[in-house]
């Protein structure tokens, strides 16, 4: 065999085990047609409540978000709006990108992330706390002039990394349960864990108005909530692992329906 | 495969005295034969245990001849005729720690606490059940033949 003839066939091989590893380690990953939303898990009656916004708890959130992003603070004295102008406008589309790379922080910023980055660089205010009233109300604001609009979180040699660490720990087996993430939304989903029927676990709606909760709550407080089930320690309240996790959740809808503030059971 | 036990005979070391009847689950081929603790196992406890979401959490994923329980899960076989489909042994095997029959399993390991990463701290070093529950719940199991 020439030289030039033994190099294709090494090339050849190596797609060959580069196709067969690839599919081994991503078998059980969610066809793109295939995916679905929380939503479509729902009863009729939990759907109406979302679609229609003199219903959906969360829109309360969204007007105190309102007056929230127009009120000036902070020992600049300023507002959202006074930089941003009219989020129905600017807004539009925001959080169904986020995560995305920071520069100055050199790592992707959760949307709850980037408005603390805002209070503190540009209206020298101090940051709310995770799940504050605050916060969920901005962030539902925000998120809600998204709705309808595909996600579609940036992927680059920048977010790469941070991507491939979410996916990371979605397939890590954790807790005292010794599950994953992936074995319950990848290869269980519509399945029912005890009486609760696993979604595929898309982050299409938060921050999301939760009926067990009686409150509107984060993707990180469900993210909680399920690492809490599998009796695995949760990451610290604003840990960059779920930034991370996010990143590849968002990334794992790529396409669907951004549709905060969600409703779910 | 002994250092899943590690955890276990450490653990033997500190609580010699409260645990000074167990025996080191030892396996034979897809089995262990001897019971973990020498009082035998009770059915009725182990009843108790396994329709508990808190201590068994075996109806998260199972559903079995529980008829006042509702909502049992669907991600792993019937628990009925678990006693006619395996012996007393193969039974301990797969509740002490089923990977040891399948490795992909999702059904948690009830009596291994290494290989275990980011257990929550309220649950690190602990077992899922403690020797004796395993024996009950064996037991119980051993009854469902239809
Ligand atoms: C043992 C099964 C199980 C494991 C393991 C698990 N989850 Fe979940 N998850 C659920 C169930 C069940 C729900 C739905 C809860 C409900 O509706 O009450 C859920 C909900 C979710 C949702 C919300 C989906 C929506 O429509 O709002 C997301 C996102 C999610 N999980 C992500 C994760 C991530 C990330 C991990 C790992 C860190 C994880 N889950 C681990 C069972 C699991
Ligand atoms: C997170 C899921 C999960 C939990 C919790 C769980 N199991 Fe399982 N179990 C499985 C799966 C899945 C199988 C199927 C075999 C396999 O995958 O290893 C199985 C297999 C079994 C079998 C053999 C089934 C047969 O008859 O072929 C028995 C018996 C059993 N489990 C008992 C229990 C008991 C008792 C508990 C609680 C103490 C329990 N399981 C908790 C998932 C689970």
């Amino acid at each position: 065999m020439s030289r030039q003839a033994l190099m294709r066939l090494a090339h050849f091989s190596l797609a060959v085990l580069l196709v067969a590893f690839g599919f081994a380690a991503s078998a059980t990953e969610i066809p793109l047609s295939e995916r679905k939303s929380g939503y479509e898990f729902m009863g009729p009656q939990s759907r109406a409540m979302q679609d229609d916004d003199t219903a959906n708890p969360g829109m309360l959130s969204v007007f105190d978000g309102e007056a929230l992003w127009n009120a000036k603070t902070g020992a600049t004295n300023q507002s959202c709006a006074g930089c941003h102008g009219d989020a129905t406008q600017s807004m539009k589309g925001a959080a169904a990108r986020y995560p995305a790379f920071n520069a100055s922080r050199g790592r992707p910023l959760d949307l709850e992330g980037q408005i603390n980055l805002c209070r503190a660089d540009r209206q020298q205010a101090s940051p709310f706390a995770y799940e504050s009233r605050e916060l969920l109300a901005l962030t539902a604001y925000v998120a809600r002039q998204s709705r309808g609009m595909p996600i579609e979180p940036t992927i680059d040699a920048r977010t790469q990394p941070f991507l491939d660490a979410g996916r990371a720990i979605f397939d890590l087996r954790q807790g005292q349960l010794n599950l994953s993430c992936a074995q319950c939304h990848d290869d269980q989903w519509g399945q029912r864990l005890a009486g609760t029927v696993i979604p595929q676990g898309h982050p299409t709606g938060y921050p999301q108005y939760r009926l067990e909760w009686q409150s509107l709550g984060s993707l990180q407080r469900r993210l909680r909530n399920c690492l809490v089930g599998m009796r695995a320690e949760p990451y610290a309240v604003g840990a960059p692992e779920y930034v991370d996790l996010t990143l590849f959740l968002m990334w794992r809808a790529r396409g669907m329906k951004f549709e905060a503030p969600a409703v779910r059971p | 495969m002994r250092p899943i036990f590690i955890a276990f005979v450490l653990g033997s070391v500190f609580t010699a005295p409260a645990l000074a009847q167990e025996t080191r689950p030892e396996i034979v081929g897809d089995a262990i034969p001897q019971p973990l603790v020498a009082i035998r196992g009770d059915p009725v406890r182990g009843r108790a245990i396994v329709v508990d979401r808190q201590v068994g959490l075996c109806l998260l994923c199972h559903s079995g001849p529980f008829p006042e329980q509702r909502l049992q899960g669907t991600l792993a076989p019937e628990l009925a005729g678990a006693g006619r489909r395996w012996s007393e042994g193969q039974l301990r095997l797969r509740i002490v720690d089923a990977a040891k029959a399948n490795p992909a399993t999702i059904m948690p390991p009830y009596y291994r606490t290494d290989g275990l990463v980011r257990v929550a701290s309220a649950y690190r070093g602990k077992t899922l059940l403690t020797a004796q529950q395993i024996e009950d719940v064996v037991a119980f199991l051993m009854t469902l033949r239809d």
